[in-house]
């Protein structure tokens, strides 16, 4: 410690379970044995299969601190999602991307690590978006802490947005701070019979307007809206739209891929594309969520000529079903790639943190 | 401890040879537009931390990415650093040049590419304004959202250099929040896409990471942004209060109500004053604090925000509370927010501000601990900041002139600080470290975490010629700063908004 650094809050006394995670991931970089980071084991699915000694984070666990008129809450990495989101929910409060669990198991550190967001993300944002700070163990065997608990904070370079998504490969996330919102006043829920033409371009209308839209979905011949906000905006759209009332558990069907639709046997593959991107020529089955930004598919295709119709228009492909291809995630440019190395190769030198889970090269 | 840098303290740097960088970018680059004399150097010798010069080696000046590419390709082959420069508004010195470096002003990228109502985006190359991006989407009603202070001036690139913020990040974000992907070339000279045109990127969130990176990953070559609806309505409310506590736990009572305002700020006595003998917004002088409030979005839930503000207002004990009666009185409610900073300058010969951010509920043990340290340095301080997410801007009232008077402002500025990291804050809430506060990131970081963020750079730049000494501080530095030392800032552009 520097010794002019000032006595910080947030430097509260290492827990037990934090001091135990730092001597495991200390005796991995002595020995150079690579781990395998381990919460809920809810996202196994995702990435590459890796080997190495599994080290679980659910040991560390608990609300560190939470102020509802803060708008944020600190959380242990090991935390059950489910748990963090009841206490914010007593509180009338949520995680406006309404992250999947996948499993009931799922982690507050999975969550960040995994950087999935729901339906409600290209209105309100992603999972990065609402980290504020994060406390880490790095590959340097140190235990660190970035950004913090306020909303506004540019000192030093971003690591805690950086810790989102990048599933463990840089450092093990033993804590994060994040933002929360309280949950809408109102909230309508409705489907529409129309075509998928109809409905895309019905979207890019609307958003280019004030309205109080919150989760689109199109799944054959129907659209699928959520509206929230105030009581009369959002009964005032509602009322014009003429659409049949739909059951709100629908919106969590969709995030946790329990909709009829994720059940087909053919592989699922996720499209990543611009709102405005045409609908890409694949075989089989689409789910369009995200307002047209993720267009999921249920297809048998190759992966090279769904990658190519993703890419073809600025967008990627992930393929979220198991043992299909080694390389789950869009392959990256040589350069990038290249940044991709320096980068772990820097962080986590001794390659101990999920190495091979992205990609094979780091 | 001085902020300029120092080799002793920041590493050393060759002095390059000069003639031989003029004869190598005359072969490679040989359209570029070079400025060298003096004269021609001046004007770029500070940002907008003005008290802070150094003439740069040479200014150039590129018109296309391909130069920009061979500028950096032939600094990085002769190990010349590179300072990039957008508008120059910065208040922390992240543009501040060094005599051994290339300046690489990208003013001249100046076009908007592309506005696409549909996919509700702007293309833009760095030097574009971030008003103009606003007024250029008007047409298709909509709008960008962050709006720092400077938004007449201050240019995209330095926005996402800075990570730059505003009065309504608490519902809006940050430039962060707002961005869909940026190009960038590296050291090296390479072109390199962050982010993609899709809501995510595969690999890790880079363009997260370079997003207030201050110049030292890589330079801003090509910026989407994300547009926005413009709200139908924005209604604002003043609320004051016998006592800034009060005003203060208003804050948190308005958000425990489950409100986001688009804007929520805060003024003390001393602000509220001078505002309003400079601009007659009017504010009731009287006051210890006021609070402006701004709700925005569709008219039928302002009306109902508005009354649940006022209930809440009322309950947390505002002496008055009065709603911009039109667009005018709304407009003049602003003005005297927004000119708060030059209002200060009228009353005091130098003034210094701060841009610390704390947790909100620590506000009133904050307010209260500047005020003692007000006391104990004899010098006032007017308190004005985005209350709604915690970023104070307290205003240090000196006069240079006076013997001392700099370094005692420096003195107070650094224990208030010291008090932001001591609650749980930060040393800088939007305004970058620069080279302003380098110092203080000792007091906020300890050398593990420096030694990490250096880490982070070598694997971008790893001989350290991007924006060298700016952002992290050397470990030496660190170890030389035996005590806190807050550097003045002044304000060139006064006649920029400042919040």
């Amino acid at each position: 410690m520097s010794t002019t650094q000032t006595n910080r809050p947030g430097d509260r006394l290492s827990t037990a379970s934090e001091t135990a995670l730092l001597e495991q991931v200390c005796e991995a970089i002595n020995e150079g044995t690579p781990l395998m980071i381990q919460g809920g084991n809810s996202k196994a699915f995702l990435g590459r299969k890796t080997q190495g000694t599994i080290l679980d984070t659910k040991i560390h666990q608990g609300v560190v601190n939470y102020d509802p008129t803060e708008l944020v809450v600190s959380v242990k990495a090991g935390t059950s999602l489910a748990e963090l989101e009841s206490v914010l929910a007593e509180k009338g409060q949520f995680l406006p991307f309404e992250p999947p669990h996948f499993s009931e198991t799922a982690t507050v550190g999975g969550m960040v690590a995994a950087g999935i967001a729901g339906p409600r993300r290209p209105w309100v944002g992603s999972v990065r978006d609402f980290v504020l700070g994060t406390k880490v163990i790095t590959g340097h065997g140190k235990l660190l802490r970035f950004g913090g608990e306020v909303m506004k904070n540019v000192a030093g370079y971003d690591l805690s947005r950086l810790m989102a998504g990048c599933y463990g490969c840089l450092g093990l996330i033993t804590e994060v701070s994040m933002k929360v919102l309280p949950k809408p006043r109102h909230q309508r829920h409705l489907s529409i019979a129309c075509d998928q033409t109809t409905a895309l371009s019905n979207l890019t209308l609307w958003g280019q307007k004030p309205l109080p839209i919150t989760g689109a979905c199109f799944y054959q011949d129907r659209l699928y809206l959520r509206l929230e906000g105030g009581e009369a905006s959002v009964n005032n759209f509602a009322q014009t739209l003429q659409g049949d009332e739909l059951d709100p558990v629908f919106w969590n069907e969709l995030k946790e891929q329990t909709l009829p639709f994720f059940q087909s046997p053919k592989h699922l593959w996720r499209l990543s594309l611009p709102v405005e991107a045409k609908q890409p020529s694949l075989e089989g089955d689409c789910l369009i969520d995200w307002g047209g930004a993720q267009r999921w598919f249920k297809t048998s295709q190759a992966e090279n000529e769904i990658r190519q119709q993703a890419t073809a228009q600025g967008g990627h492909a992930t393929c979220f079903s198991q043992g299909v291809t080694d390389q789950p995630f869009q392959p990256l440019n040589p350069l990038v790639m290249r940044y991709h190395q320096q980068l772990k190769e820097q962080l986590d030198p001794k390659r101990i943190f999920n190495p091979g889970r992205m990609y094979s090269d780091y | 401890m001085n902020i300029l840098y120092d080799e002793h303290l920041d590493g050393v740097i060759p002095m390059p040879d000069r003639t031989a960088l003029l004869h190598k970018l005359s072969i490679r680059v040989p359209d570029l537009h070079i400025l060298r004399t003096d004269e021609e150097l001046k004007p770029y010798e500070c940002d907008g931390l003005a008290a802070y010069r150094v003439m740069p080696l040479l200014v150039v000046l590129p018109e296309t990415l391909e130069q920009v590419q061979r500028i950096m390709e032939t600094c990085h082959e002769m190990n010349v650093p590179v300072v990039a420069r957008g508008a120059g508004t910065g208040l922390s010195g992240g543009a501040l040049p060094l005599e051994q470096g290339v300046l690489l002003v990208m003013a001249k990228f100046n076009q908007i590419l592309e506005v696409n109502p549909e996919g509700r985006y702007a293309r833009v190359q760095p030097g574009v304004r971030n008003l103009a991006i606003s007024e250029a989407s008007a047409m298709y009603g909509l709008y960008y959202a962050p709006d720092p202070s400077s938004q007449i001036a201050c240019s995209i690139g330095g926005n996402v250099a800075e990570n730059a913020g505003g009065v309504h990040c608490l519902k809006y974000g940050l430039t962060v929040h707002n961005l869909i992907s940026v190009e960038i070339i590296t050291i090296e000279g390479e072109r390199m896409t962050l982010g993609s045109d899709a809501l995510d990127a595969p690999g890790f969130d880079l363009m997260a990471l370079f997003t207030g990176s201050e110049g030292m990953l890589g330079v801003v070559v090509e910026v989407k942004v994300k547009l926005l609806p413009k709200p139908q309505v924005a209604r604002v409310l003043m609320a004051s209060f016998d006592d800034v506590e009060k005003a203060g736990l208003a804050v948190g009572s308005i958000i425990a109500a489950g409100i986001i305002p688009g804007g929520l700020e805060m003024m003390d006595n001393l602000a509220i004053r001078a505002a309003e003998d400079f601009i007659h917004a009017g504010y009731p002088v009287e006051a210890e604090a006021i609070l402006l409030c701004e709700l925005d979005g569709v008219e039928s839930d302002v009306d109902e925000e508005t009354a649940r503000v006022q209930e809440v207002l009322a309950q947390s004990g505002a002496i008055a509370v009065q709603i911009a009666k039109d667009e005018a009185e709304r407009q003049r409610f602003w003005a005297g927010r927004k000119n708060a900073f030059p209002a200060v300058g009228r009353i005091s010969p130098d003034y210094y501000c701060m841009d610390g951010t704390i947790p909100r509920r620590e506000l009133p043990g904050v307010l209260k601990g500047i005020a003692a340290l007000s006391e104990k340095y004899d010098l006032r301080v007017a308190n004005v900041f985005h209350a709604g997410d915690g970023n104070m801007h307290p205003l240090i009232l000196f006069d240079a002139d006076q013997p001392g008077g700099l370094e005692t402002a420096e003195a107070l500025g650094g224990e208030i600080l010291e008090l932001c990291v001591k609650v749980g804050g930060t040393i800088t809430g939007e305004h970058g470290v620069g080279r302003e506060k380098i110092n203080q990131m000792c007091a906020q970081f300890n050398d593990d975490e420096l030694e990490f963020f250096h880490a982070v750079k070598a694997a971008f730049d790893p001989k350290r010629l991007l924006n060298p000494g700016k952002n992290i501080p050397t470990l030496n530095r660190c170890a030389e700063f035996g005590a806190m030392h807050i550097h003045r800032g002044e304000l060139p552009f006064p006649e920029l908004e400042r919040f």
